[in-house]
């Protein structure tokens, strides 16, 4: 489980997370959710170590991540993957490589063995045929798809995922989408994923909260969503007519 | 503001040197990537180096050729001349200032675009401490290979001068070998090694701290890898000042 406890985030003046308190539970897709600039990215990167908190603390299970040493922190790292926005695949490394690449980091396993993993992986994510491609010779789902394989090789406890759907249809978003998921619950892995997309809440949302201005505005499920008559919520997951009326005759029904 | 900036970028890039020479994570993986390096620094430098290097040996004796012509100086000066201003000066000088914008801003780019597409970011969630991964490789294959392509440098420019004396009949084959193995002190090569060490040294950690820190998009990637080669050539003139003063003194 990760914990964040009165998170402040501050850039010079600009003040852009005010007082996170919130949790992640292991095997369950957990979800920030907000319009561009609330703040996801920003606790997203507090979260896995890239940025330092201006105050508040980083829990992971009962572990203050912010008061570890340098080689503490590396220790928890090795248990952490993560996906990006723009999946950074190494681009001189071919699909096998950039897989393979945390194994032949920080493991002492057999060539042989980390071919094994690195296929395991790779079929995980349904690819199967693109081991000698190089990253800008797939398409965009499949770099995603090569990102979470990278991202389970070493058998994380902990997956965060930086926005998994940008860039990509709504078909190939919702493989994504049910792919983290599985993964999540198939390794019990405290997920947390960074969205904007509303399919990917009422998919596999099992633990969401909602950021705007650096607060949390709303916390829930996807069940929860529906029903909630909180407008903060309601503007960002219902922003069209057409969404509100979708949503209203839900209701109704 | 001047000074406080000059501190500022002395402590980061006294902190990333700090950082970049540490225990490696995976002996075999620097060593591959030292290895990586050593043939893209190296091999890929080699024809620009030589290509250089032949015409700086060539102007050098043409126009040493050109001011001792009518004086009572001995002709064979002129192969003494290109041997000894090759080795002192222009070979690790010369040279070092043509890598650091052929190398260096290469480097800086490298490493920044990793840095603005997130590679750098991904490495470190993984636990690979960055700065030694992407730095220590590429400084300690400069070490060792830019010494050397300053070696050929010295000896390409000795046949450089070679083919612009005698077959041009400024001097006979005879008259620039004798220069060539008059006045020679081992010393002169000492501090050819020394200095491309110095320089090769600089030229990578500056270009490496340029791009490791770039922020924002391509207009602070171009430049990043323009500071790269300006900050680099400054210092290596400066150090080769330094040097002279130091070793000859």
């Amino acid at each position: 489980m990760i914990k964040t406890e009165n998170i402040f985030k501050s850039f010079e003046d600009n003040e852009v997370l005010k007082g996170i308190t919130t949790e992640f539970f292991p095997g369950q897709a957990n979800l920030i959710i907000g319009r561009s600039g609330a703040g996801k990215t920003v606790l997203l990167k507090l979260l896995v170590g890239l940025l330092k908190p201006t105050s508040g603390k980083v829990f992971y299970d009962d572990v203050d991540f912010f008061s570890l040493s340098k080689k503490e922190v590396r220790a928890i790292r090795m248990k952490v993957g993560m996906l990006f926005q723009a999946s950074a695949l190494f681009d001189s490394m071919t699909v096998e490589e950039n897989i393979r690449f945390p194994l032949d980091m920080f493991t002492t396993m057999t060539w042989k063995e980390k071919q094994n993993r690195v296929n395991f992986c790779l079929e995980r994510v349904n690819l199967g045929e693109v081991n000698q491609s190089y990253p800008s010779e797939i398409s965009g789902g499949m770099q995603k798809r090569v990102g979470i394989a990278r991202a389970i090789v070493l058998e994380p406890k902990y997956l965060f995922c930086d926005e998994p759907n940008s860039g990509l249809d709504p078909k190939t978003s919702i493989v994504i989408d049910e792919l983290i998921k599985d993964i999540t619950v198939e390794n019990n892995m405290t997920t947390v994923i960074n969205t904007h997309d509303m399919n990917s809440v009422m998919e596999i949302g099992d633990n969401v909260i909602l950021l705007y201005n650096g607060e949390i505005a709303w916390r829930g499920n996807r069940d929860e969503v529906l029903h909630s008559d909180n407008e903060t919520l309601h503007d960002f997951m219902f922003a069209s007519p057409f969404l509100q009326q979708l949503r209203d005759s839900a209701l109704q029904k | 503001m001047f000074l406080k900036n000059f501190l500022y970028h002395m402590g980061r890039y006294t902190m990333m040197l700090g950082t970049s020479f540490s225990r490696p994570e995976n002996h075999y993986m620097y060593y591959k990537e030292t290895m990586r390096q050593m043939n893209d620094i190296g091999v890929g430098s080699l024809v620009i180096v030589c290509l250089i290097s032949v015409f700086i040996g060539a102007v050098t004796a043409v126009q040493f050729s050109y001011q001792l012509d009518g004086t009572l100086v001995p002709t064979y000066y002129i192969g003494y001349i290109v041997r000894d201003s090759t080795i002192i000066e222009l070979a690790p000088t010369i040279t070092c200032l043509v890598l650091a914008g052929k190398v260096g801003s290469n480097m800086a780019a490298e490493i920044g675009g990793m840095r603005q597409k997130e590679h750098i970011d991904a490495m470190e969630i993984m636990g690979v401490n960055t700065a030694a991964y992407l730095i220590m490789p590429k400084v300690i294959a400069a070490l060792i290979v830019i010494p050397l392509l300053v070696a050929i440098a010295a000896f390409v420019s000795i046949i450089g001068g070679y083919i612009a004396a005698v077959p041009t009949g400024l001097m006979s084959d005879a008259e620039y070998i004798q220069g060539l193995r008059s006045f020679f002190i081992p010393y002169n090569v000492f501090m050819m090694f020394v200095k491309a060490v110095v320089f090769a040294f600089l030229l990578t950690s500056v270009s490496c701290y340029q791009g490791y820190y770039v922020r924002g998009g391509s207009i602070e990637l171009g430049q990043a890898s323009t500071n790269a080669v300006v900050f680099s050539d400054i210092l290596i003139l400066l150090a080769d000042y330094v040097i002279a003063v130091l070793l000859t003194g």
